[in-house]
């Protein structure tokens, strides 16, 4: 991540009204040329609606927004330098897939032959060469997708905006089209905000990723910064998978925190690995990622400096993967309850998947652990 | 085959012999040489048919109903045309009430609809004439037009008039270009229907009408001349012949309007 990279789109303060909600309550982002920046967060978070302003489609109440260091209060849709990928992909169903993707070209005053050449260019780009003469009723999904992109980009924004892209895809071309699109971005350099409730799609495509709840940004990061350091327990809970175990503050010593938990004992955490809980969490929690810790075998090593006793409670198989949800020993201490931890083990050959009331160690480091306070 | 099942088909049978046995008798005495509307059938004559072309009176009512049809058709299609994509489009207030109001002529009594037009009309002084009918028809054929153009409206998404904009285009020039060819099946139908209505409509060309005969209002007062009838029912073989073409017409439109969309039907009518 280079931060030298000239602003492409700033938004500063913007608020939204409509009638009495509050859609958007104070942005402020800067999203630099070139960057792959996602917002992200659940559905009614104001993600769409602040993708929709930037887009000219509507207006914005309070605050200003900049693209290409130009304020665009005055600006509608059809003459700012940014192009729209729709969620249904609005492909015109009356056109075939040339007619649509010249469609942005009907005032650009270059030649017939000109125009034919970039509608050209621009399929080959997405990959749907010789599909110009198609009636576009007639295509797939990720056909549409496809034409709806090379119908956006064939105009040379400046920014590339794309509303839930691929959320109408099944699971297999969806990732095929994360992988296109993360290539196509790079070899046109447009900027690409990208609207999505899916983390896994955010993570695997961003830059950065803008993390919204409530009309607000909760955390603004890269996509590793994000998963490993959660700004609060939202955040966490929302990318990812997240265990999350009621604990103890015993004491405070220059930002680092010792904390104890029914199961995993008494821990030091520095400052970095701690962070804000909810407004309605009863206490604070103690939360770790499945995947950071690791089911050991009874006559198994493990270079961990730290091991827990617990029971297997439920197992369920993945191919890949498979989860274990756990007791821990001596976890329903503070509030009478044992709570299950999910764990997550990759399946490698040569090693058994275990069975459910098998008891087992589980390794881990205090380094995963992050306390939401 | 159960016996059951046969009776079933028996009354499919009559069903459709009760509908459409009179139809069938128009053509057959508008091309029969008797005078007296009874079997047995005599010779085969089109004199009717040029007796019918003759009339001036005749001639008159048909272009009164026609220049009426299709005004009441064109109006009614496009002031629907606002009103169904403002209704599929946009919130706003009152807009239940709004459209409910605009729907009522649907059941309201069409005699009470004319009765009060006629006060109304007499009570501003207004002349009455086709132009007066012309406005009465475009009252009643609205409903069925709202209610075409709004499926038609509503069943296309809203993003491709707002990608139209994204790419360039105006409001208009989206409209004109995405929209439009989009719902034209709907409002090919609903011309269609709105011509239809306006064209047989009786009780409001009756009372709004003034002197001037409609196609309509003309059948009924030659109803009283027995020797007027054959000439009505080659009047009637000609307009029934006239409603199989503009439907069948209608249809062919709405069918390749959807094979070009890729059989999404939008707001046909049959």
């Amino acid at each position: 991540m280079t931060d030298d990279r000239k602003p492409m789109i700033e938004c500063r303060g913007v608020h939204k009204h409509y009638g009495d909600y509050h859609a958007l309550r104070g942005i402020d982002l800067t999203i630099r040329a070139g960057e792959f920046f996602s917002l992200l967060g659940p559905s009614g978070c104001g993600k769409t609606t602040l993708l929709r302003t930037i887009a000219g489609f509507e207006d914005i109440s309070d605050g200003a927004i900049l693209i290409d260091q130009k304020r665009m209060d005055e600006v509608p849709a059809n003459k700012r330098p940014t192009n729209m990928v729709f969620q249904s992909y609005a492909i015109f169903p009356h056109l075939t897939v040339a007619q649509n993707v010249a469609f942005g070209l009907r005032r650009d005053p270059r030649s017939k032959a000109e125009k034919a050449a970039l509608v050209d260019e621009a399929l080959a780009m997405v990959g749907l060469r010789g599909f110009g003469n198609r009636a576009a009723h007639a295509l797939s999904g990720g056909q549409r997708q496809r034409v709806a992109l090379a119908r956006a980009l064939i105009l040379k924004p400046k920014v590339l905006l794309l509303d839930e892209p691929l959320s109408a895809l099944d699971r297999k071309m969806r990732e095929q089209m994360q992988v296109e699109l993360i290539k196509l971005q790079r070899q046109v350099g447009i900027t690409f905000v990208l609207v999505t409730h899916d983390q896994e799609e955010a993570l695997v495509m961003s830059d950065r990723i803008a993390v919204m709840f409530d009309g607000e940004i909760a955390q603004l990061d890269g996509p590793e910064a994000l998963y490993a350091r959660p700004a609060n327990r939202r955040v966490a809970d929302f990318i990812g998978v997240m265990n999350f175990l009621p604990a103890r503050i015993l004491g405070e010593s220059d930002g680092a925190v010792t904390v104890e938990a029914p199961g995993l004992g008494v821990v030091e955490l520095p400052a970095r690995q701690v962070s804000r809980a909810n407004p309605d969490d009863e206490g604070p929690t103690l939360g770790f990622r499945p995947e950071t810790m690791t089911l050991v075998g009874a006559n198994q090593t493990h270079s961990q400096p730290r091991e827990t006793n617990a029971t297997i409670d439920e197992v369920v198989y993945y191919g890949d993967m498979t989860y274990y949800d756990l007791r821990l020993d001596g976890a329903a201490g503070l509030d009478g309850r044992a709570r299950p931890v999910r764990i997550s083990m990759r399946n490698v050959f040569g090693r058994d998947v275990q069975e459910v009331g098998t008891r087992t160690r589980l390794a881990w480091s205090p380094g995963s652990l992050v306390l939401f306070r | 085959m159960s016996g059951k099942g046969r009776g079933l088909q028996a009354y499919a049978a009559l069903y459709l012999l009760f509908l459409y046995a009179p139809i069938i008798l128009l053509p057959l005495f508008a091309f029969n040489s008797g005078t007296i509307i009874a079997f047995p059938l005599q010779g085969f004559t089109t004199n009717w048919f040029a007796q019918m072309w003759a009339n001036a009176t005749l001639r008159t009512a048909l272009t009164n109903s026609l220049l009426i049809a299709v005004s009441a058709a064109i109006l009614a299609t496009c002031l629907g045309i606002f009103a169904a994509r403002a209704s599929t489009r946009f919130e706003f207030p009152g807009k239940g009430g709004m459209m409910g109001f605009i729907l009522l002529p649907m059941v309201l009594p069409e005699i009470i609809i004319a009765m009060s037009l006629l006060v109304v009309l007499l009570g501003a002084g207004v002349q009455l004439s086709i132009l007066t009918v012309i406005v009465g028809h475009v009252l009643i054929c609205m409903p069925y037009a709202i209610a075409i153009l709004s499926t038609a409206f509503s069943s296309l998404d809203k993003s491709l008039e707002e990608a139209a904009y994204d790419l360039g285009e105006t409001r208009w020039s989206a409209f004109r270009l995405v929209t439009l060819p989009l719902v034209m099946p709907g409002i090919i139908s609903s011309l269609l229907i709105s011509f239809t209505i306006s064209l047989d409509e009786f009780i409001i060309a009756f009372f709004l009408a003034g002197n001037q005969p409609t196609l309509p209002t003309y059948i009924f007062s030659q109803l009283r001349f027995p020797k007027q009838i054959p000439m009505i029912m080659a009047l009637g073989t000609v307009l029934v012949a006239l409603s199989i073409v503009l439907l069948t017409l209608g249809e062919y439109f709405r069918r390749r309007g959807n094979a070009r969309m890729g059989g999404n039907p939008t707001g046909g009518f049959l």
